[in-house]
């Protein structure tokens, strides 16, 4: 879709756009609607709009396969860092009180990383997902050749 | 709404289908607004409407399929169908009238969660990651368990399976 004129303007104008909107949903979580799923699936959707507008394997340079593996996995270890950080700093395991010297902050940092973890993981695995299904076929024209 | 359900019934065309599911997801969306759930309409219409269309459109252009063909017989599926319906619609009759106050829902742990003693406007938000943290880290741990078992089957290494890929085709 690279040579349609319109489908490449709007997606340059739009994509920004959807990213920026995503980090506002993910970091606006705590006072409007959203958190960390929501933002993971826009930013994911924002990508995959990139690479259908300017084909898969420029979306790959930008955004390389070892760094959406490696998403998938430290999503959920920020999340479970979390928690280990709460068992190392005298409380339970997820228990977000002992992360500030003022209890309520210290819900506030620990609900702000566990929400980027779920980000980082959703939007891993849904750009993994399209990865491979959009290099399935790909892959098989290129094999016969 | 059910405009596009009947005409997905009817349909034979997968793209089509798939086109129309998102409409269908688009329209479901804006019900959980309706609802006063924004946060489920969001993930209804960027996964339901958006990345999963766009993957079914994938799938589709990889089997080269177009049209489904029509059933003989219907009457299992049709039976199933309309006997879950049955179930779901006698089961929702059963429950407490809509934002009803007096809901053992919202009388069992709700009002600790309304005193917002973390300070979080958001009260999904806060139910989601502090008061349940360990369930949306089971939620998140099936996310990517579900992404590692996509990489464990659908990864080609191109090296080893360079042989099996020719076979296969």
């Amino acid at each position: 879709m690279v040579n349609d004129l319109i489908p490449r303007v709007l997606g340059k104008l739009l994509i920004p756009f959807i990213l920026l909107f995503a980090l506002y949903v993910q970091f606006h979580g705590d006072f409007g609607p959203g958190g960390g799923f929501q933002a993971g699936v826009l930013f994911a959707a924002g990508i995959v709009l990139h690479a259908l507008i300017f084909g898969l394997a420029n979306t790959r340079r930008v955004i390389p396969d070892a760094l959406v593996e490696a998403m998938l996995a430290c999503g959920v270890l920020i999340y479970a860092g979390v928690g280990l950080a709460g068992i190392l700093l005298g409380g339970n395991y997820l228990d977000y009180f002992v992360l500030d010297p003022n209890p309520v902050h210290g819900q506030h940092r620990g609900i702000f990383w566990v929400e980027v973890g779920v980000a980082v993981t959703v939007c891993g695995v849904m750009l993994q997902i399209f990865y491979l299904f959009a290099a399935r076929g790909h892959d098989g024209a290129d094999g016969t050749d | 709404m059910v405009a596009s359900v009947f005409a997905l019934l009817f349909l034979r065309n997968l793209l089509s289908v798939v086109v129309l599911s998102g409409v269908y997801s688009f329209l479901m969306a804006t019900v959980l607004v309706a609802l006063d759930a924004v946060d489920v309409a969001m993930t209804e219409a960027a996964v339901g409407a958006g990345v999963s269309t766009v993957l079914l459109l994938g799938a589709l252009y990889l089997c080269r399929t177009r049209d489904a063909r029509p059933m003989r017989k219907p009457w299992l599926p049709l039976a199933v169908s309309l006997s879950t319906a049955a179930l779901l619609i006698h089961g929702a009759m059963g429950l407490p009238e809509f934002a009803d106050p007096r809901a053992p829902i919202h009388r069992h742990v709700v009002p600790r969660y309304m005193q917002n003693e973390i300070d979080v406007p958001n009260v999904v938000t806060a139910v989601l990651a502090s008061y349940r943290g360990f369930d949306t880290l089971g939620e998140t741990t099936v996310v990517f368990t579900a992404g590692a078992g996509l990489i464990a089957l659908l990864r080609r290494r191109p090296r080893q399976e360079d042989k099996g890929g020719r076979h296969g085709q």
